[in-house]
């Protein structure tokens, strides 16, 4: 983030360079929204119980991130100091709204499951926290670029989250969705016919009594910790020294 | 006044907001590094808390559902909260020097708060009476507040504990939350209106 924003830009600026590639790869990992800035930890908790309903949330946030990124970077000389925060939150509810009511008319049962947890990406720090750091001091395609990769780390902490809780809590995987799986143990009802999914279909560890634990939203907060320990001791510059 | 004590033990302790529902994670795990501040923060998100949700419930019930506007609903609250969060901020300045500095920058950061936003669109999902909206609010609050206490307090003794270098800091500031929230998950499935509840004499 600060490389990214400290460095002068460049005479003639390339539509895809280094400093382009970084800003969509360095939220990825080393500066992640949830396990290093702690951003949008909320909805990363709640909504993880599953895969199908992490992955719809993570588009709504990719998708909210980018376009409120660029939006705000195109406004960015026109808004007055004192009342940025309100004209922030209004272009951000405009976007969510739109997203809460595709979705409500693309996949009602997922809308039900994340119940209020899609208007909470209002709220969710990692939008505002990105359009108060960058967009408001950036260009647009820059601004636009950054909420991508801030969404999409996001994203994949919320479908690694989701993917092992369902794995460990329900012996599925994208349980709800049309490629629902049956990975290990006994599988509940709904799911497709093993057959037609060929060997990835057939469970495994027919012996594995599901994990109630995982699926409960308290579990996320253990496996949050647990992907923190690796990253920091993978990258001991991270380490937390307060 | 039954329902109301039976909904703000409920709101409190029993679906509370963070360890039950993971609202206001991100200045919960942010703020709670001291408890002088967790004080403050927590004071202050009761104080929010309580007076937005009757206006919200307010302006819900006679704007958006009587004309029928509720896709509206996500703008119009979250200007409601901004917009009260700011009034609040100038009428406590002007009023009470000593609370608006004991809440401090706490304000403003408020409204940004899931827990609030959240609090009204859950008083909305579950059908509540302005009562127990009001009462929703204060009970909420009041739990937010327990909590944020109880952990930071927590982590202010644990820094002086030999913790992994990786896991300093927010690591286990994350395990700590789990284990409370496992905690609290024991009232889960306790009904104040049936079990223990206060009925008040006919």
């Amino acid at each position: 983030m600060a490389t990214a924003t400290e460095t002068k830009a460049p005479k003639k600026e390339p539509l895809f360079g280094k400093q382009e590639r970084t800003l969509l790869t360095d939220p990825l990992l080393d500066n992640n929204p949830i396990t290093i800035q702690v951003l949008g930890v909320c909805s990363a908790l709640a909504v993880t119980s599953l895969v199908y309903p992490s992955l719809v949330m993570a588009v709504a946030v990719v998708f909210v991130c980018a376009f409120s990124s660029l939006v705000t970077s195109l406004l960015r000389n026109a808004i007055p100091k004192a009342v940025r925060l309100i004209v922030q939150l209004v272009i951000i509810a405009t976007l969510v709204t739109l997203v809460n009511e595709a979705l409500k008319a693309i996949n009602y049962p997922v809308y039900k499951q994340l119940s209020v947890y899609i208007g909470l990406i209002i709220t969710n720090c990692i939008v505002m926290g990105r359009l108060e750091a960058f967009a408001m001091a950036n260009k647009p395609w820059r601004s636009f670029l950054d909420g991508i990769g801030n969404g999409l780390g996001y994203g994949l902490i919320l479908v690694v989250v989701g993917a092992i809780r369902e794995i460990f809590g329900k012996g599925t995987l994208f349980a709800g969705s049309g490629i629902a799986m049956r990975f290990i143990g006994p599988g509940p009802e709904f799911m497709i016919d093993t057959a037609t999914v060929g060997q990835w279909g057939n469970s495994w560890f027919g012996w594995y009594a599901n994990n109630n634990f995982m699926v409960m939203s308290v579990a996320a907060m253990f496996v949050i910790a647990v992907l923190i320990w690796w990253q920091r001791s993978r990258n001991p510059k991270l380490v937390d020294i307060s | 006044m039954g329902d109301f004590v039976n909904i703000f033990i409920k709101s409190a302790f029993i679906e509370n907001m963070i360890l039950a529902y993971f609202l206001g994670m991100c200045s919960f795990l942010a703020v709670s590094k001291s408890l002088q501040t967790a004080f403050g923060l927590g004071l202050a998100v009761i104080f929010v808390l309580g007076i937005t949700m009757p206006i919200n419930w307010l302006i819900n019930e006679y704007l958006l559902v009587s004309f029928e506007l509720e896709f509206l609903r996500f703008i119009v609250f979250i200007a409601v909260i901004a917009s009260t969060v700011q009034l609040v901020e100038m009428v406590v300045e002007k009023y009470s020097p000593g609370l608006y500095a004991a809440l401090g920058i706490f304000l403003p950061l408020i409204t940004v708060n899931c827990a609030i936003l959240g609090g009204s669109l859950f008083m909305v999902s579950r059908e509540y009476n302005l009562t127990e909206s009001i009462a929703f609010g204060l009970g909420g609050g009041f739990g937010w507040f327990l909590a944020i206490i109880a952990i930071a307090a927590i982590r202010e003794r644990i820094r002086y504990s030999n913790v992994p270098p990786a896991m300093r800091g927010l690591g286990m500031a994350f395990l700590l939350t789990g284990l409370m929230g496992l905690a609290f998950l024991s009232l889960s499935g306790i009904d104040p209106a049936v079990f223990g509840g206060w009925n008040p004499p006919k």
